[in-house]
């Protein structure tokens, strides 16, 4: 991808205190990695494959090792999303509760013309998740780092107000 | 308690007796309800005395599979040469369950305390909780009730006065229901894809980074401190005459009920006594359907085999099925049960690691065959060959995520056949199949 903007380093400064203090808790440094992918997305909302570069040469490992663990995980985000990433729980308890109404609904008042696109105004993404484990909540939906249980259609253009 | 309700008065509350009680959080608020009494006298006792308070209380594991907690222990090797671990297994996202994520919310010191105790016994330096990436507010609680633990003495260099240092870290995930497999687990904390590993070596022997480790759940090792506090006989008195399943049990209800939480019973309990009396029964005219008693990974019932399924791990099995992590998932009349298998298959082969053929191929092809009976395509050899390919697909991998997907479809077509024939057969309107990201 082309990188307009000059790459802004994680592990520098406090970042890399952070990072050190992790790496304590571990026999090798390989098992920091998860942790410092969450940093890089701390910072920049998505892993790069600059950031996965940097990553790699902090931890002692290779780039293509990085890629193969981000791209694992579905919470790392291997491209840029929108202001708020909203997921919406739709596996089996909350799907007979209605959830595919929530995500509709969250569709339509974000602007998001599909899954995992990005609003035009670029303030939201919305996908569909597998069990958020708050099925006795339905519908639960993740906005950034936030779990909002018992969501219903009708709550859903406060929370795009709310979040925008 | 039946968190977010009152307690029912057929509930046996110890597990769950401070969920929605906010003071309990705190170190000192735990301490002031009886808190880290268990650790102490733990740390007074050989390492020994306690796993054989464990065994003989009966503790199985509550994560899914049941085995006996202190013969886990036991299988760490009692001669120290090499580092032990305990993995606490926060990683809850079997369908259905919602118990670990309201301990860790209400009771933090609990899983703590419980964790510690553990440690102690299997001669552990470091405890991981793996807590999965998406339980942001646990996540954040338990963080703080560490940090609280490790400023009152009860963690870091000299445990609670004994002498003995015991760590405690938070590993958090990102994504991915397979590794609340114990050996993927073990492989996600090591910074690593997260493949199940095959077994042998099992994790007593060579678990996180080689070395011996015991991997337990959370609501396991939460329960372990009462086992401590009133003593092994007093947990095992917690049953139905059944010598096998003993102490209680958290159920996660969801679905189609009037008031869905956490109920806590001892085991033995009625599932239908729960449905219908601790959880208020069905939605204003609706009838029972089915049930799915142990989370989406175990094989669903009908209404009659619902209504006289007694919940402990024999109870389920004399029905068919598995108390697996009592996450019970109830279904009314006006569930699509062909659309609802559509969805656990999706769930399935968008969390299979795709390291084994059988997983890899068989779950996504399930969810094809299912997509095409929906939308009105499917001919009637398709339930011939869905079954043919769950066949395939169970015993044959080295986990057994792929059996679970299995075992949702053969239990959905015994039961409910019918279902499936009638979009077959154009008698049922073709379904609409939302179309699921990855």
């Amino acid at each position: 991808m082309e990188q307009t903007t000059p790459y802004s380093q994680v592990f520098v400064g406090d970042n890399r205190k952070r990072l050190d203090e992790v790496l304590t808790r571990y026999p090798a440094k390989r098992a920091g990695l998860l942790a410092a992918l969450w940093m890089v997305q701390e910072q920049h909302g998505w892993v790069s494959d600059e950031a996965m570069a940097e990553t790699a040469s902090v931890l002692g490992l290779t780039p293509s090792y990085i890629k193969g663990v981000v791209t694992f995980y579905t919470m790392y985000h291997q491209h840029p999303v929108g202001k708020t990433f909203v997921q919406v729980c739709t596996t089996t308890p909350c799907n007979i509760c209605g959830a595919e109404e929530v995500v509709e609904a969250f569709l339509e008042h974000t602007g998001c013309d599909d899954l995992g696109a990005t609003s035009p105004d670029g303030k939201f993404t919305v996908i569909e998740v597998e069990c958020l484990g708050a099925c006795g909540f339905a519908t639960p939906v993740m906005m950034n780092e936030d779990v909002i249980e018992n969501v219903t259609p009708e709550k859903v253009p406060d929370l795009v107000k709310q979040y925008s | 308690m039946g968190y977010p309700h009152k307690p029912h008065d057929k509930e046996t509350v110890i597990l769950s007796e401070y969920f929605g009680d906010a003071e309990a959080r705190s170190y000192a608020g735990w301490v002031k309800r009886g808190g880290y009494k268990a650790l102490k006298a733990s740390l007074e006792m050989q390492p020994a005395e306690v796993i054989e308070i464990v065994k003989s209380s009966g503790l199985r594991g509550r994560g899914g599979a049941g085995f006996p907690t202190g013969v886990k222990w036991s299988f760490m090797p009692k001669e120290k040469s090499k580092p032990h671990y305990l993995c606490c297994n926060a990683d809850e996202a079997e369908p259905g369950t919602f118990k670990d994520r309201e301990i860790m919310r209400w009771t933090p010191h609990a899983l703590i305390e419980g964790c510690a105790i553990a440690q102690y016994a299997i001669q552990a330096e470091i405890t991981y909780i793996y807590i999965r990436g998406e339980f942001t507010e646990p996540l954040r609680i338990m963080q703080a009730a560490l940090d609280d633990a490790y400023g009152n003495g009860v963690l870091g260099d000299d445990a609670m006065g004994s002498g003995r240092r015991l760590d405690m870290y938070i590993h958090r995930g990102a994504g991915a229901y397979i590794c609340g497999e114990e050996t993927a687990l073990m492989n996600s904390i090591e910074g690593q894809r997260g493949n199940p590993r095959i077994r042998p070596p099992f994790p007593a022997a060579s678990g996180v980074f080689g070395m011996p480790t015991t991997i337990n759940n959370v609501e396991t090792l939460a329960a372990v401190p009462h086992i401590i506090n009133r003593g092994p006989e007093w947990y095992k008195g917690l049953s139905l005459n059944n010598e096998k399943s003993s102490g209680t049990k958290l159920f996660s209800v969801a679905g189609h009920i009037q008031r869905p939480g956490n109920y806590e019973v001892t085991m033995g309990f009625p599932l239908g006594e729960l449905i219908n009396d601790l959880c208020g029964g069905m939605r204003q005219g609706r009838t029972l359907k089915a049930c799915i008693p142990g989370g989406s990974s175990v094989p669903i019932l009908n209404r009659e085999e619902t209504e006289s399924c007694l919940l402990d791990y024999e109870g389920c099995v004399e029905m068919g099925t598995m108390l697996g992590s009592g996450g019970v998932i109830v279904f009314d009349d006006s569930a699509d049960m062909v659309y609802q298998t559509m969805r656990l298959a999706r769930f399935y082969a968008h969390e299979s690691c795709a390291q084994c053929t059988q997983c890899r191929e068989g779950t996504g092809w399930t969810v094809r065959i299912l997509e095409r009976i929906l939308a009105g395509q499917g001919e009637q050899k398709d339930l011939d060959l869905l079954l043919d390919l769950a066949d395939q697909m169970t015993g044959k991998t080295i986990c057994v995520l792929s059996d679970s997907c299995a075992a949702v479809v053969i239990s959905t077509i015994k039961r409910f056949r019918n279902e499936f024939e009638a979009y077959i057969a154009g008698t049922r309107e073709p379904a609409v199949v939302a179309v699921g990201v990855g």
